[in-house]
């Protein structure tokens, strides 16, 4: 492939971060000597019945209106979330929730119900059907805005970690969430530690928040039965609560609860939740709490071994 | 397939414009409502968990057109697609047979939902299902008459009268509940049902109990039932073992009879595609997840009418 075969405007490399091996960085130490910085990020949606079309994606599988798979996600508002509250409530862990900011103004109760548990918000948009991708700055700026606005006013929370909408973007996206004073964003995953993000203004830091634990790639994507999930969870810690002992790792649970307050995939994930959070060495944390310990002790000794990443021919 | 990796359009501002943004739903079908914070429903006879089998009877047209989409199960090789349209025919000619012996066997009533086309095909599967005292559900005219927004409200209602004029002659029965071929909707579908007489739907699966829908003449109720755990999901679409489907309906259940004891009444649906289940290596799992769900008590093995006749009372 050469330059000239390639669209303008466009880059190889996104260039958010150096080049920094798994076997030869700074050792993270988490407070308390745990091994593991362990969050549960419940992705809490709205999605709507017939938005506005933006040009590069459709909102829907189906012609509007899509009865089936809009319902589907209702199911986790309406009865999924509930369900999944009362496990976390029974494992003692707080969630830190990738929210669709409409859903302050659409269902209230839900951002009520996690405020009452002391979650975390961060946010995951306006909604889960409106996509960067095409806003020009200004736009861009307007929607960090809302959600900055909107989690304060119903929360009282400030504004710290971005999950981009349905993880769509624009090349300005890490730019502005990171000058407009967030500090971490879950939308890379290239470490199984927190990593410093280049941008242009602020301090913005990386959090590990893995596709492969996410609910939505496990059972929508690779199809897997609940039980075989509960597997994949446990495989996942007991490495990373191994690997923790020499440096601390993160590891994240990404839910929805459409997916995950199913009735049929309810006891295999309590059973993975109630042994990864009954472990003596691990932090049950937030993602706003891993960030910020980690922005103020590894931020810049990460940053200074980083390692510059050649040209590719 | 190549990536698009070129610069996206420009968005219009009004893409930040959010009109139905409010309190509840961005629409007027329904209500926003909480499951937990509803009254509780109590079944007959103190049961704790409604089991509501439904098996679909559906006819995929060899010639099938696929508008606006395939549903799942459709024709898939170039015509004619003999492989496909006989291994979906299995379902109405042998599978259904498995799935009868394996309810009669604990005595539970099944609500089936058909395809008109069926009714009209196979006018002795319908006396089949009539003398087991099953209920029938219309499904559509075929699975190749899918309802959707492209669809004028005239069709469609013909559509529906039709396909409720042939089930209801067929099976002499009242024909209350609609499943829509592939749960495709268009805006007006609950309106048309409602105004055709239609008591209940089952094409929303936001819920876990009936609610009600709002529509321009009487109220239609949603009546649960999920397709992330039917037949052809698990086995055929996520290639998990029988085994694997067995346990997942045993998970469900599990939970929903574990609720009932503090939440008050739930349902158990259990949504069958006769040429998926039906087949001899497939059969045992359900055998062994109605073996395990009748194995304990407060067990109301009913149908979608039964459910909707009890329930609707309770619903405030």
């Amino acid at each position: 492939m050469t330059g000239a075969a390639r669209a303008p405007a466009t880059k190889r490399d996104p260039g958010f971060y150096d080049y920094l091996p798994y076997n030869d960085r700074p050792a993270i130490r988490w407070p308390n000597g745990a091994r593991v910085a362990f969050w549960v990020a419940p992705n809490v949606e709205f999605y709507e019945l017939n938005p506005p079309r933006n040009p590069a994606r459709a909102p829907w599988a189906r012609p509007a209106p899509d009865v089936l798979n809009y319902s589907y996600r209702d199911y986790g508002n309406r009865t999924g979330f509930w369900r999944m509250l009362d496990v976390m409530k029974r494992c003692n862990m707080r969630g830190s929730v990738s929210l669709n900011v409409a859903m302050c103004d659409h269902h209230p109760e839900v951002i009520k119900a996690c405020a009452d548990e002391g979650w975390e918000f961060y946010s995951h948009g306006t909604y889960n059907t409106r996509y960067l991708m095409g806003m020009n700055e200004a736009q861009e700026r307007q929607v960090i805005q809302d959600s900055i606005d909107t989690i304060y006013k119903h929360t009282g929370q400030k504004l710290d970690g971005w999950l981009a909408p349905a993880l769509t973007y624009t090349p300005n996206t890490m730019d502005l969430v990171a000058d407009m004073g967030l500090t971490y964003v879950c939308d890379l995953f290239h470490d199984d530690q927190p990593g410093p993000v280049k941008v242009k203004k602020g301090m913005l830091t990386s959090m590990p928040y893995s596709l492969e634990m996410n609910d939505t790639i496990v059972y929508n994507v690779n199809l897997v039965s609940p039980r075989r999930y509960g597997d994949i969870l446990k495989r996942q810690f007991d490495r990373l609560y191994e690997e923790g002992e020499h440096s601390g790792t993160v590891m994240c649970i990404p839910l929805h609860p459409y997916l995950i307050g199913q009735p049929y995939r309810l006891a295999a994930f309590e059973e993975a939740l109630s042994y990864i959070t009954g472990h003596e060495k691990v932090w049950l944390a937030t993602g706003r709490e891993i960030a910020h310990y980690y922005n103020e002790h590894y931020h810049a000794a990460f940053t200074a071994a980083g390692q510059s990443v050649g040209e590719a021919p | 397939m190549s990536a698009n990796v070129s610069a996206p359009k420009p968005l219009p501002d009004d893409y930040l414009e959010y009109p139905l943004r409010r309190y509840g739903m961005d629409h007027e079908r329904y209500a926003w409502s909480m499951l937990p914070q509803r009254k509780q429903v109590a079944w007959p006879k103190q049961a704790r968990v409604a089991l509501w089998v439904v098996p679909a009877l559906e006819w995929f047209p060899l010639n099938m057109a696929g508008v606006p989409f395939k549903p799942p199960g459709a024709m898939q090789t170039a015509y004619p697609d003999f492989r496909h349209y006989t291994l979906r025919d299995y379902g109405n000619r042998v599978g259904i047979y498995r799935i009868m012996k394996a309810l009669q066997r604990h005595g539970i009533p099944a609500t089936v939902a058909v395809n008109a086309a069926v009714a009209v095909r196979y006018p002795s599967l319908i006396d089949q299902c009539n003398k087991l005292g099953w209920e029938i559900m219309a499904n559509g005219l075929d699975m190749d008459h899918l309802h959707h927004g492209g669809l004028s409200a005239e069709e469609e209602k013909k559509w529906v009268d039709q396909t409720l004029s042939i089930l209801r002659k067929a099976s002499g029965q009242a024909v209350r509940g609609w499943l829509s071929p592939a749960k495709s909707e268009s805006f007006n579908t609950p309106d048309i049902l409602a105004q055709a007489g239609l008591d209940y739907v089952c094409d929303w699966v936001n819920d876990d109990m009936p609610y009600p829908m709002h529509t321009s003449s009487k109220n239609l109720v949603a009546m649960p039932h999920p397709v992330d755990i039917d037949d052809y999901t698990i086995l055929v679409n996520n290639h998990h073992t029988e085994n694997d489907f067995r346990d997942q309906l045993i998970d469900h259940f599990d939970v929903l009879y574990k609720e009932s004891a503090t939440e008050g009444g739930r349902i158990m649906p259990i949504s069958l595609h006769p040429w998926v289940i039906g087949q001899p290596y497939r059969i045992k799992a359900l055998e062994e997840a109605l073996a395990h769900i009748m194995s304990h008590s407060g067990i109301w093995a009913a149908t979608g009418s039964q459910i909707l006749d009890a329930w609707q009372p309770q619903a405030t």
